[in-house]
């Protein structure tokens, strides 16, 4: 075995040695975009739509694809105006589909770049790129005898995850979610088809006509709140206020929240800037490049022009918003995004990582 | 040509201080405008050329399989030497500009790409990113005037060496990519003192270079020779003869960028506090362009908009040529001559400048005026000079996070 083992890596490097400097795979990846396990990628095989500001991708991941946990997201990387663009999106389907495919459900939210062009440019046979599932927004083991599920907006896209995958394994279900109107109900038909068969409890409110959802209605309509097991998603303050009621009522430990988590951006500039390395923190005005920020609180930092034509300082953003000085262009990066930008022409525009 | 600085007749003597930061205004909105609106097409534009330069030398190496057919050789050799430009100049120069960063594929990024080329990407950007394009044709700073084998510049000092130097630099171009290597390298120097040469960063940068003319070699001169079997000898030769067509093509390119009659050079003590205006000034005057076809403009990487380029090394390359009317344009308003005349044209231009330079000075060239003491140079090129009411058009973002107004310093 270690004969064919050597001789294998022998022929490989020949054929690396063939393509040098590019790697094999960069031929390879013109005809069978999805067999680079070095670059996880999906097809979209199908496109459909949910509501008139959603639709649901079906995705056939490649090689190096890992099955998600009920409830997890997965970062999705568009090119978006020639930009490559990563955003998260909760796994929707449930993980036992034998075909390896998956499906997230994507709503187009106003002034959201991805998520627009996704809902309004999306068709069969696209490639995106990928990232391998994440997140702790699990069902918990064993299941809860009664499970609560708050959500609001595209907040049902874990859960919905969730219950396609152990609803069979959950016994006292109520779904409180929360959407603009009856038609905006993303799954609608899917939850009201669940309810009327009597698997869940589904309150649905419609925010438009009724007003948002308060916690003290909660206690109204789930007279047994605090026995339940709940996990919310939707918007921050929601979830804000979600928090503060289950721990005043000293029950934080039966709430699970997963947040959309926006970027901060300072406006007027500046923000504190982090240098993970050398585990250096300064704070700034957004007037004077990182490189001259972090070098004026002794960070090491790679430098070249210092007016933004060598490249020689680039370096990543690991989070946060940084602004071009010389024409405020913004950069903004979520957690697992690691933009490269370059230090001496860039600024900070709120709170922001960089890698050095 | 002498220094700027020493010149009877100096070509800027007629601008003010104040027009020299509005060039730079009228410039930093012309970048912005392309700048914004990169896009889609841009994008498309650049994998595109990668596909197609990678599908010709797929091809070019196919069909060398065959070598010891004269037709298969002929065709072969000349794709692979068409597709051996294409990959240095259009697509690796650019690309390691950092000209498609912002599409922020880690396949098409300054920071991660590879090229075809004796010099490793990381010690090229280097020598040329950051020396060469921050201090262009500053004699004594960078030193692409000449590649330190060479005098250029009547101001650079005659040695009888430089007899030589028609001979050099014919050397230098058939065997270019291995020069640009050495020179990288800065082997003149480095190799001069024990201290240098034992000095751990050149080792492991001479190490790098090994290791990636190692594979070089052993690419072009044993792999695709050995898969074409009895065609061995002849891929050989026609591996070579494509490195040396591409080092002959880049070379003469590149001759044309900074040597030709008409592009300025600049006295280092010049440079001191530098504004952003002054320094697109010395990017204008120092730079010369080359007039033809597309097809021209594709085979030279877009170096034939080499002032367009040194204005704005990080413009992706297919967009200089819509950017060039505008510029022209500018260089007539402020009175300043925009160099640029065909390749053959240039070309000898920049020979002859080789061979009469290789003789020393006759007569007079220069006068020696007192050069004006600058401000210590701090590193302000970045900022913006805030245009003067009334404003002008596309000036809402100039100011955008850049508090301090530039102090307009005297030339």
């Amino acid at each position: 075995m270690a004969v064919i083992r050597n001789l294998r890596s022998g022929a490989w490097r020949v054929v690396e040695l063939i393509t040098t400097p590019v790697v094999p795979a960069d031929y390879l990846d013109v005809i069978a975009p999805l067999r680079n396990a070095q670059v996880l990628r999906a097809k979209i095989d199908a496109v459909r739509p949910e509501t008139e500001n959603s639709v649901t991708l079906v995705l056939r991941p490649g090689r190096g694809w890992r099955t998600h946990r009920p409830g997890q997201y997965v970062r999705v990387g568009v090119d978006v105006d020639g930009v490559r663009l990563w955003r998260s999106y909760s796994v929707t389907s449930p993980p036992s589909r034998r075909d390896g495919r998956f499906t997230v459900t994507v709503n187009a939210v106003p002034d959201g770049v991805v998520s627009t062009h996704l809902v309004r440019r999306a068709r069969r046979g696209m490639i995106v790129h990928l990232d391998v599932p994440a997140g702790e927004f699990l069902l918990c083991e064993p299941r809860p005898a009664k499970a609560l599920f708050v959500t609001a907006g595209s907040g049902i896209t874990p859960v919905m995850g969730m219950l396609r995958s152990a609803l069979h394994e959950l016994s006292d279900v109520v779904v409180v979610h929360s959407a603009g109107t009856r038609e905006a109900v993303v799954f609608g038909d899917e939850l009201r088809a669940l309810a009327a068969a009597g698997r869940i409890r589904l309150i649905e409110r419609h925010t438009r006509a009724d007003g948002r959802l308060k916690p003290a209605d909660l206690d109204e309509l789930v007279p047994d709140l605090f026995e339940r097991k709940t996990w919310a998603c939707g918007p921050n303050d929601m979830l804000d206020d979600l928090e503060t009621h289950w721990a005043d009522a000293e029950a934080a430990d039966r709430l699970s929240t997963e947040r959309f988590r926006p970027t901060l951006i300072n406006s007027g500039g500046g923000g504190t800037v982090t240098f993970t390395g050398s585990s250096t923190v300064v704070e700034t005005d957004g007037s004077e490049p990182l490189l001259d920020s972090g070098e004026a609180a002794g960070v090491l930092m790679p430098s070249g022009c210092r007016m933004g034509i060598c490249f020689s300082c680039v370096l990543p953003l690991r989070e946060g918003a940084v602004r071009d000085l010389r024409d405020g262009r913004l950069t903004v990066a979520e957690p697992g995004d690691n933009i490269p930008v370059q230090t001496c022409i860039s600024a900070a525009a709120g709170p922001c990582t960089i890698d050095a | 040509m002498t220094t700027i600085q020493r010149k009877k007749s100096n070509p800027i003597a007629h601008l003010t201080p104040e027009d020299i930061e509005r060039i730079g205004i009228e410039l930093d909105a012309i970048r912005d405008e392309v700048m914004g609106s990169r896009g889609e097409k841009d994008a498309a534009y650049i994998r595109r050329v990668i596909a197609w330069q990678r599908g010709l030398e797929l091809g070019s190496r196919g069909v060398l399989l065959f070598s010891i057919f004269p037709p298969a050789w002929l065709v072969g050799t000349a794709g692979l030497s068409v597709a051996k430009i294409l990959e240095n100049m259009e697509i690796g120069h650019n690309i390691l500009h950092g000209q498609w960063d912002w599409m922020r594929d880690p396949k098409i990024h300054s920071t991660k790409w590879e090229w075809d080329h004796a010099s490793p990407a990381e010690q090229w950007k280097h020598s040329h990113n950051e020396l060469h394009h921050t201090y262009t044709n500053v004699i004594g700073r960078d030193n692409d005037l000449g590649y330190g084998i060479m005098r250029v510049d009547e101001d650079q000092k005659w040695h009888p060496m430089h007899l030589g130097q028609p001979f050099y630099n014919f050397v230098n171009a058939l065997l270019f990519e291995y020069g640009i290597a050495a020179y990288d390298l800065e082997l003149g120097k480095n190799l001069k003192t024990r201290e240098r040469r034992r000095d751990p960063k050149f080792r492991a940068a001479l190490k790098a270079v090994r290791r990636k003319i190692g594979k070089q070699v052993l690419k072009d001169y044993i792999v695709h020779p050995a898969l074409s079997g009895p065609s061995f000898l002849h891929t050989i030769a026609a591996n070579a003869t494509a490195n040396v067509i591409r080092n002959l093509w880049s070379h003469s390119v590149i001759m044309c960028g900074h040597f030709p009659n008409g592009v300025e050079t600049f006295e280092k003590t010049s440079i001191e506090g530098e504004t952003r205006g002054e320094w697109y000034l010395r990017q204008m005057l120092g730079s010369a362009n080359i007039s033809g076809s597309p097809a021209m403009h594709l085979m030279t990487g877009n170096l034939s908009h080499q002032i367009e380029h040194h204005l704005f090394p990080d413009m992706p390359s297919n967009r200089y040529k819509e950017i060039a009317p505008k510029i022209q344009d500018l260089f007539q308003r402020y009175g300043l001559s925009y160099t640029s005349g065909p390749l053959p044209k240039q070309v000898a231009s920049a020979w002859y400048k080789v061979f009469r330079l290789s003789l020393p000075n006759r007569g007079e060239a220069a006068v020696r005026r007192p050069v004006e003491k600058k401000a210590p140079a701090v590193s302000t090129r970045w900022r913006r000079a805030q245009p003067q009411a009334p404003a002008s058009a596309h000036l809402g973002s100039a100011g955008l996070g850049t508090p301090t107004p530039v102090a307009l310093s005297a030339e």
